[in-house]
């Protein structure tokens, strides 16, 4: 018995196909979606899913993070992004890093000094900056994955 | 009474008004297609973090622990309001039901005795609020979705909002929109962003056959994940649904302007073959006076 898995984002409904198992990257670890799965919402890490027909696994899809429902039937993945892994550029995503982690420090420091409505303002960044260093980190780790 | 060649200028003149006219409908009608496709494709995302929502955020209304974007600020005193036009003109009604719509919600606002704050997007909603409320304007955006709309800019136009609630720079958000309906119809809406009102959550809950969904991690972490998202879809399905009906009301306002281009040339047309016939019979008959003088 096929479980419904059902991958979207913002702007398309990008997969909805019969699966026999799905391992999701959790916030918490990963999980496998079996059909007949205990409903369950679960936030999502950057990360790839992996799509199983029998034991195999037949596609990879990377995410980049949002929120995963599952019930007995469904499992129903909200992505806020979501790419072929193949389309993955190593040197790119390094140069991403690399800048990406330039920038931490000094926003870091500029956070703690500042005060009130201009703190806010800086950790709102900060937030955005961390969590675009953690999905290059994944990317990168991806890309690793595909390459072994 | 014009004289023929005053007519044949006329003539021309509202024939190239007329191809104009028939350009941009034809323009505005692969344009529509294109903005309904669009919104055609955001629309299961939607529909889905709806039911996750639902399911999630029923049970935390009210409660003390519920998230600020859910539980608003606790007052009602500053009012955001987020007014969505087009760049361009030419599109019939579409700018001014949206802006008369805005006007009235911010004249009760005021004179509920609400601070107002304005945040325009959209050059024309900028152009026309600017002449009696510029002291509110917090802040105008022009050139969104000038291509296509996309999740992206959306996203941006969120993330301005949050920075400011997060700052205590007001209570509630609404946004003010044109909903398409068809291309003849569309319906000027008004929505609440902040606090967020969560749909109903009997579709969910009738979904799992009475089941309860387990949380990982805690419900307050995902929603506190989930809301800010939410409030992006929210902003880009209205940018959609705005895209789709400006290109609609544009449609129909060309091709109602290339129907009356079309009824000008006829009538004008009409007149002019009358005036030539007056000119040669004139002429005719001060030929046949003269040889009959003779």
């Amino acid at each position: 018995m096929p479980i419904l898995f059902e991958l979207v984002t913002p702007e398309a409904l990008l997969v909805s196909q019969e699966v026999d198992m799905v391992v999701v990257p959790g916030t918490e670890g990963n999980f496998g979606v079996l059909p007949g799965h205990a409903p369950l919402i679960s936030t999502i890490r950057p990360g790839t899913i992996d799509i199983y027909e029998g034991a195999a696994i037949t596609e990879r899809i990377f995410v980049v993070g949002g929120i995963a429902e599952v019930t007995p039937e469904r499992c129903t993945v909200l992505a806020d992004d979501a790419m072929e892994p193949d389309s993955l550029d190593r040197g790119a995503t390094e140069a991403e890093l690399q800048a990406i982690e330039g920038n931490l420090p000094g926003l870091r420091d500029q956070a703690a000094r500042a005060a009130g409505p201009e703190r806010e303002r800086l950790l709102l960044d900060l937030r955005q900056l961390e969590r675009e260093q953690n999905v290059a980190r994944a990317k990168l780790q991806a890309i690793a994955e595909i390459a072994r | 009474m014009p004289s023929l060649k005053d007519l044949r200028v006329r003539i021309r003149s509202v024939r190239s008004t007329q191809k104009i006219t028939a350009a941009m409908k034809m323009v505005a009608a692969s344009r529509l297609r294109r903005a309904q496709e669009q919104a055609e494709a955001a629309r299961p995302y939607a529909l889905r973090m709806e039911r996750v929502l639902g399911s999630l955020a029923g049970g935390m209304v009210g409660q003390p622990g519920a998230p600020p974007l859910l539980a608003g600020t606790g007052k009602d005193a500053v009012h955001l309001v987020v007014v969505a036009t087009s760049d361009r003109g030419l599109a019939g009604g579409f700018n001014a039901t949206i802006l008369r719509e805005a006007r009235r919600r911010i004249r009760d606002l005021d004179n509920a005795g609400k601070t107002v704050k304005i945040l325009t997007i959209g050059r024309k909603g900028r152009d026309s609020l600017r002449r009696d409320y510029s002291r509110l304007i917090h802040d105008s955006l022009t050139e969104i979705g000038r291509r296509r709309v996309s999740f992206e800019e959306a996203r941006d136009i969120a993330a301005r909002v949050l920075a400011l609630y997060a700052a205590g720079e007001f209570d509630v958000c609404t946004i003010v929109f044109n909903r398409f309906r068809s291309a003849i119809t569309q319906i000027v809406t008004v929505q609440q962003l902040i606090p967020f009102a969560p749909p109903a959550s009997d579709a969910a809950a009738a979904d799992l056959g009475g089941a309860v969904y387990e949380f990982e991690p805690s419900e307050e972490e995902i929603l506190g994940e989930l809301l800010p998202n939410n409030l992006a879809v929210q902003i880009y399905t209205a940018l959609l649904e705005n895209a789709a009906s400006e290109q609609g009301a544009r449609m129909t306002a060309m091709d109602n302007a290339t129907r009356n281009a079309g009824d000008m040339i006829d009538r004008l047309t009409m007149n002019y073959n009358r005036t030539r016939q007056a000119v040669i019979t004139k002429e005719l008959i001060e030929i046949i006076s003269g040889a009959e003088a003779l």
